[in-house]
């Protein structure tokens, strides 16, 4: 960046164009700026936004404007359009809210929504105003909204801190510095102070008495000052983004990147936000890091709660959220640090005794002598919550105070033991014995236990197995010494199978959630039938998070489905957070306030659906899972994936073969249908033209007309019937019919062709009446008596046999011709397949209808020779069912 | 009015199977008037009455099927549908809404003659004969008894109903449907297996060779038809 350079920041370049290309779909946010309530930001808006509509005729529409029965801003108000709030009921009062889907529904050009920083009424899609606002945006719809300095996160403490006055409504910074216009109302506070003698300002009653102290001169203006220096940020910002756009060489120092540390202890939440304050004065990104040591005992309930909660303010003030973890805090910090070009490190004044950072080490100093080139901050605050032991008990204290007793009683059995082994064996020292026990109380029950068996049993060696007995008097000074080393030792001891213990835990919960992720993705591997993946995510993820789980996909008409039923509600927030690529429902932004929780599907650009989950006891995911649901969801979507492309493939493959079909089709048919047509054109013309022919001839001639026209015929039924059963498109009007009728119509069709030939017909009286659709069935028979009338010679017989076989009808037809080449009794099912016999007419279409009807019923047919001479084509029928009684 | 000068409608969108059916039935001398579309067909049978309809299912501009039934309302002309192979469900809707027989297309003169006898035959009201002979069947109306070459058949008096009703209406295709509701009574419309079980035990008794049957003709799809010399 220090290179003389004319040309824009490449990085630069493409921030802007995606800045450009992300605002030219979103709406521009206009944000009226104040330092206190009163100095007329509501008025200001609804002035500007009036003379908009008015004179240049925009379409103007209020969302919610407060007048706080103030008679000019209720006069204004009534001037604008505006669409009516929705009342929503909660805890018996009824409250009016922003109609967030009316104003979405009505989408004007503008719209004008007060106070930014409000809190909704619980139920609504956002807990806050200023989401509801994002997505008005988001949909490309303009708004005016207004905005006091106190309620900007990150300057929450420092009005805190003036004001004495908490305030709990804020608004993320983002947000401000998102908005396109940033414009300061001010009014002096003279003016201001003014304006509250004489009521123009409207305080609620419950802040009365903190607004009494707060509306005080000195307060007003140092407020002032804030805001104006918040806008002055703004518009720095402007510049600077101007800047970067027309090629001036950027002046904030290159690649800053702050990382804060943040723990579970509440006065993270101050590290957080002075983090925020000092990543948006240097205007670079920031991280907000937690690491989980290994070394110590794990997070408690309570704690885990307040980190995520820290995590997720972290987040909303625009850091990326990180969890490390290591045997060694400093290390993974220092490492993570390196690794991420971090330049200002964050972390929280120890409050701790010193001897504490003695014994164990400080990781201030640790951080500080390894942090090389980077800048360390150190603010007050905690640092490292997780390296308070004590503060984080995860069990509950019935069972410490049990495993303090099991340790002591362990220590009482030692002592029996050493007992009976001195007056037994006389062995003099039973310290290694005693060690050995404190050894055992520090694996099983971790640093508290062990520390205190340590304890008991120099105590207790001392009293029981050192002169004078009984006592805890010492008579040779030397044992001291024995003592001291006993407990260091038994000290040492138990810190390390603590670590090894925890160690051990932190490993084995990795372990099982890598173990489930493995499972699923081998078994996601094996299917790619959306269906079944589905049902594989939703048995994994019904586990895992403890949810009633649903899998929404795309249906082929673009509409997200749940496979399985899912609730009307559930069905809207998967829609949202479909749409918006995000996450929804409790423990995010939108739609907090209910029990399930929706995670997008999605592979790069391709949004694939939704995992609804629909959590059992009613809690947020800890941050952990929600990183465990991330990978989740990522498996199952490249899963998903995976199966619409191999979908896509198949549709391929099969538009390829339906080419390749038609292909050998028309080549195939177009001899076959030029055949005949040319002998019809030929016989025709000279029937009407040469009227030099004898009758005999003409009779010929109208014969082969004839002839011809009826083989057209069937070579075109026959395309048909197989393109009908190729693309499905046949609907089974299956009845339950008797075979000998089928049998008998088909030989009537074929009655002047086949009246040369002896046909036999046996069919058992067991055969039962066939689930089929006759027309279809009969055409098995007819094409199979003209294939044999083709390819056996005249007048040869043909025997057509029935019985039932157990589960089965078989149907024989054999013919005693000169049977099927050797080799081709499957292929002769084939299309166009027509054995050596091209002299004899057909396009070898008859059989592989046979067979597509016959499968069409789920049946099967084949074709083999028999001795001496001929070939049987054997169908085998499934008895569907049991036929209806009929009685004659 | 003798059949062989009777007034045929053909009403048929396709000019070269109009052209067909007017060169076969006038050189039969029938005079033959014409239409292209269903819409004309109504004011047509009122003013010309024609002895017979010939009406094609595939008609461009309307459902022959709806005329059918239109046409039934306050006429009893003789209705021959001509369709298109693989459309049974037409044929048996047509049949079923009041038209007399179907043709399939491609079809031969001499079926187009005969079917149309058949028709303007059933249109003539007759008294009930006394007695059917097809070939060597004869049917006793009065006895109630059947012989096949001079033998006497058991039939069942179900078999003795379907018979007859094929008798009546020999040369004339019958629905499952109008079977159905002749022999058994309207509850039974949806047994059509009835029928063909019955049917197939019929042809037992009835016919020569009964896996090749001669007389009672089976139409796929639609229903059976006793064949008779037209």
């Amino acid at each position: 960046m220090n290179e003389a350079n004319d040309r824009p920041d490449p990085d630069a370049l493409v921030r802007r164009i995606q800045a450009d290309a992300a605002r030219a779909r979103r709406g521009k946010l206009h944000v009226f700026f104040g330092f206190a309530p009163g100095v007329g930001k509501t008025y200001r808006m609804l002035q500007v936004a009036r003379d908009l509509a008015q004179q240049q005729k925009v379409d103007v529409v209020v969302g919610i404007v407060e007048d706080h029965q103030r008679v000019e801003t209720a006069r204004l108000a009534s001037e604008l359009r505006a669409i009516p709030r929705r009342e929503v009921e909660y805890r018996g009062h009824t409250l009016t809210e922003l109609d967030l889907d009316a104003m979405l529904a009505r989408k004007p050009a503008l719209a004008v929504v007060d106070e930014l920083a409000h809190t909704n009424a619980p139920g609504l899609r956002h807990p806050k105003r200023w989401q509801d606002i994002d997505e008005l945006l988001e949909a490309g719809i303009d708004v005016f909204t207004t905005l006091n300095v106190q309620h900007v996160e990150s300057l929450n403490d420092v009005v805190a801190q003036i004001t004495g006055v908490q305030v709990r409504e804020t608004v993320p910074d983002v947000v401000l510095d998102r908005a396109d216009e940033v414009e300061l109302v001010d009014i002096s506070p003279e003016e201001l102070l003014q304006r509250l003698r004489e009521g123009k300002v409207y305080i609620r009653e419950q802040a009365q008495r903190a607004g009494d102290h707060f509306f005080q001169r000195g307060n007003l203006l140092a407020l002032r000052e804030l805001a104006l220096r918040r806008t002055a940020q703004h518009v720095d910002n402007d510049v600077v983004e101007y800047r970067e756009a027309h090629g001036v060489v950027a002046t904030w120092p290159a690649g800053e990147r702050i990382l804060v540390c943040v723990g579970p202890s509440p006065s993270s939440a101050r590290l957080i936000r002075a983090a925020a304050r000092m990543a948006a004065g240097l205007r670079c990104p920031w991280v907000a890091c937690f690491v989980d040591a290994l070394s110590v005992r794990p997070l408690s309930e309570a704690d885990r709660t307040r980190l995520d909660e820290h995590m997720q303010a972290a987040e909303k003030l625009g850091a990326t959220v990180t969890e490390l973890s290591g045997t060694n805090v400093a290390d993974a910090l220092l490492h993570y640090a390196r690794k991420n070009n971090v330049t200002r490190m964050i972390i929280g004044k120890p409050t701790h005794a010193r001897w504490r950072d003695r014994l164990r080490g400080s990781l201030l100093d640790e951080v500080v002598r390894g942090s090389g080139e980077i800048d360390v901050h150190v603010i007050r605050g905690d640092s490292m919550a997780s390296l308070q032991p004590g503060a984080a008990n995860a069990e509950p204290v019935a069972q410490r105070l049990r495993d303090y007793a099991v340790a002591a009683a362990i220590m009482v059995a030692t002592l029996g033991l050493s007992l009976l082994l001195r007056s037994s064996l006389s062995l003099p020292d039973p310290e290694m014995l005693f060690l050995l026990a404190v050894m055992l109380t520090a694996v099983w029950f971790g640093r508290g236990p062990s520390l205190m068996a340590a304890a008991l049993s120099v105590a207790l060696y001392d009293f029981f197995f050192i002169p004078p007995y009984y006592t805890f008097s010492v008579a040779d000074q030397r044992y001291v010494l024995t003592f001291a080393t006993m407990f260091a030792v038994g000290a040492v001891l138990s810190e390390l199978a603590t670590r090894l213990r925890r160690q051990e835990q932190a490993a084995s919960a990795r372990e099982q959630r890598t173990t489930v992720l493995y499972a699923l993705t081998r078994e996601l591997a094996c299917t790619d039938q959306p269906a079944e993946i589905a049902a594989i995510a939703t048995r994994y993820a019904a586990e895992s998070f403890g949810a009633r789980t649903t899998l929404l996909t795309l249906s082929s008409t673009g509409q997200l489905r749940a496979l399985g039923d899912a609730p009307e509600q559930l069905l809207a927030m998967a829609q949202w957070s479909f749409e918006h690529d995000a996450l929804a429902g409790l423990g995010t932004d939108t739609l907090p306030g209910t029990d399930s929780l929706c995670a997008p599907l999605s592979v790069g650009r391709s949004r694939l659906g939704v995992l609804a989950l629909e959590l059992r006891d009613k809690r947020p995911l800890r941050v952990d899972q929600r990183s465990f649901l991330d990978v989740f969801c990522r498996q199952v979507a490249v899963a998903l994936e995976r199966a619409r492309l191999s979908e896509e493939a198949k549709q391929a493959a099969l538009r390829a073969q339906t080419e390749e079909l038609r292909s050998s089709l028309l080549s195939a048919v177009s001899h076959d249908l030029r055949t005949p047509l040319a002998s019809i054109t030929g016989a025709a013309t000279a029937l009407r033209d040469d009227d030099k022919l004898s009758a005999g001839t003409r009779a010929e001639l109208v014969d082969a007309i004839v002839d011809q026209a009826e083989r057209l015929e069937r070579l075109v039924t026959n395309l048909l019937d197989m393109t009908r059963l190729e693309s499905g498109a046949i609907a089974l009007r299956r009845d339950w019919v008797p075979l000998d009728e089928m049998i008998g119509s088909a030989l009537t069709r074929l009655e002047a062709r086949l009246a040369a030939r002896p046909i036999e017909v046996s069919i058992t009286p067991d055969v039962p009446l066939l689930w089929v659709d006759p027309v279809l069935f009969e055409q098995v028979f007819v094409n199979l008596l003209e294939n044999a009338d083709k390819y056996t010679p005249e007048g040869s017989a043909l025997t057509l046999a029935a019985h039932s076989d157990g589960e089965h009808v078989q149907i024989t037809f054999s013919d005693s011709g000169p049977g099927l080449p050797r080799g081709a009794e499957s292929k002769v099912f084939e299309k166009f397949y027509r054995g050596q016999h091209h002299a004899i007419a057909g396009a070898g279409l008859g059989l592989a209808i046979c067979k597509g009807i016959v499968e069409a019923h789920g049946g099967s047919i084949r074709a083999h020779n028999r001795e001496p001479t001929g070939a049987t084509f054997s169908i085998s029928m499934p008895k569907a069912g049991t036929p209806p009684e009929v009685s004659l | 009015m003798s059949e062989a000068s009777a007034l045929v409608l053909v009403v048929e969108d396709e000019p070269q199977m109009r052209k067909f059916i007017r060169a076969s039935l006038s050189s039969h001398g029938y005079r033959v008037l014409e239409a292209e579309r269903a819409s004309e067909v109504v004011s047509l049978v009122t003013s010309h009455n024609p002895a017979l309809i010939l009406l094609d299912l595939g008609l461009p501009d309307g459902d022959g099927i709806d005329l059918t039934r239109q046409l039934r309302e306050w006429s009893r002309v003789p209705i021959v549908v001509l369709s298109a192979r693989g459309r049974e469900d037409d044929k048996v809707v047509a049949l079923d809404a009041g038209a007399d027989d179907y043709l399939t297309k491609p079809f031969g003169v001499n079926e187009l003659l005969a079917r149309m006898r058949v028709a303007l035959r059933h249109a003539q009201p007759s008294a009930e004969p006394q007695m059917y002979v097809f070939e060597e069947l004869k049917i006793d109306l009065v006895r109630r008894e059947v012989f096949r070459a001079q033998e006497r058949l058991h039939l069942t008096p179900i078999e003795y109903k379907l018979l007859v009703l094929l008798a009546h209406n020999a040369g004339k295709v019958l629905t499952h449907q109008h079977i159905l509701r002749e022999v058994w009574g309207a509850k039974y419309a949806s047994q059509t297996h009835y029928v063909r079980v019955h049917m197939a035990e019929l042809r037992k008794k009835v016919e020569r060779d009964s896996a090749r049957p001669k007389l009672i003709a089976t139409e796929p799809g639609v229903g059976y038809r006793l064949r008779a010399p037209a």
